[in-house]
């Protein structure tokens, strides 16, 4: 029984590693900016759920912590860039 | 947890939705890199965002349940966050395509033939 839940870890991990390279090629050709901030937003989602699927691996919960922050910090970057991108300025006075 | 037997009660499930979180993220991935339009381009990462990381969360949950024994709420604080923060981010996104003119150009493209 294993067996299948490791081959569906890989998979998992598979996966989230391919759309995580789908997001970061596009961000490289991203036609406007605000693409290539909506593709980091999709390259830092799979980069979360991979660490997620690594920590189901590896059975630490030290990955859960760091998918944590990434959501975290990825948030962040996301909405400061949409916010500069919207209105020049990330915090108005 | 590769040394720790799971119970087949808990592994066909849990792998089960670890395969539908990971096709799902990969589906959603790769409508970011085919639909023409900005506006069609924002609706795919969302199904990652909310599907793809409801499932492996779940999956996570049970498996962590199962080897700590105890019950395990830690996962219910990234789905919070990520329920939180999606729209935020979204809502940000197209206002700056809004004020940076993405509409007229996204309506010229989509009168153009489709690729």
């Amino acid at each position: 029984m294993n067996t299948f839940f490791h081959f569906a870890l890989l998979f998992a991990a598979g996966c989230c590693v391919c759309g995580m390279l789908i997001a970061i090629f596009r961000i490289f050709i991203g036609p406007s900016a605000q693409d290539r901030v909506l593709a980091f937003d999709g390259a830092y989602v799979n980069g979360m759920l991979l660490l997620l699927v690594v920590g189901m691996t590896s059975g630490s919960t030290f990955y859960f912590d760091l998918a944590l922050l990434i959501a975290l910090f990825g948030f962040i970057g996301t909405a400061s860039l949409g916010k500069f991108l919207w209105r020049g300025e990330v915090i108005e006075p | 947890m590769t040394d720790i037997a799971l119970p087949a009660l808990v592994a066909i499930p849990a792998g089960l939705l670890l395969i539908a979180g990971g096709l799902v993220t990969l589906i959603g991935a790769c409508g970011l890199l085919r639909l023409p339009t900005f506006h069609a381009r924002m609706h795919p990462p969302t199904m990652g965002a909310t599907l793809g990381t409801g499932c492996i969360l779940a999956a996570s949950m049970a498996v962590s349940m199962v080897v700590l024994h105890r019950p395990i709420v830690h996962e219910l604080v990234i789905a919070l966050f990520l329920v939180i923060t999606a729209p935020v981010s979204a809502i940000t996104l197209m206002r700056a395509a809004r004020a940076r003119g993405q509409v007229e150009r996204d309506a010229a493209q989509s009168r153009g033939p489709v690729r």
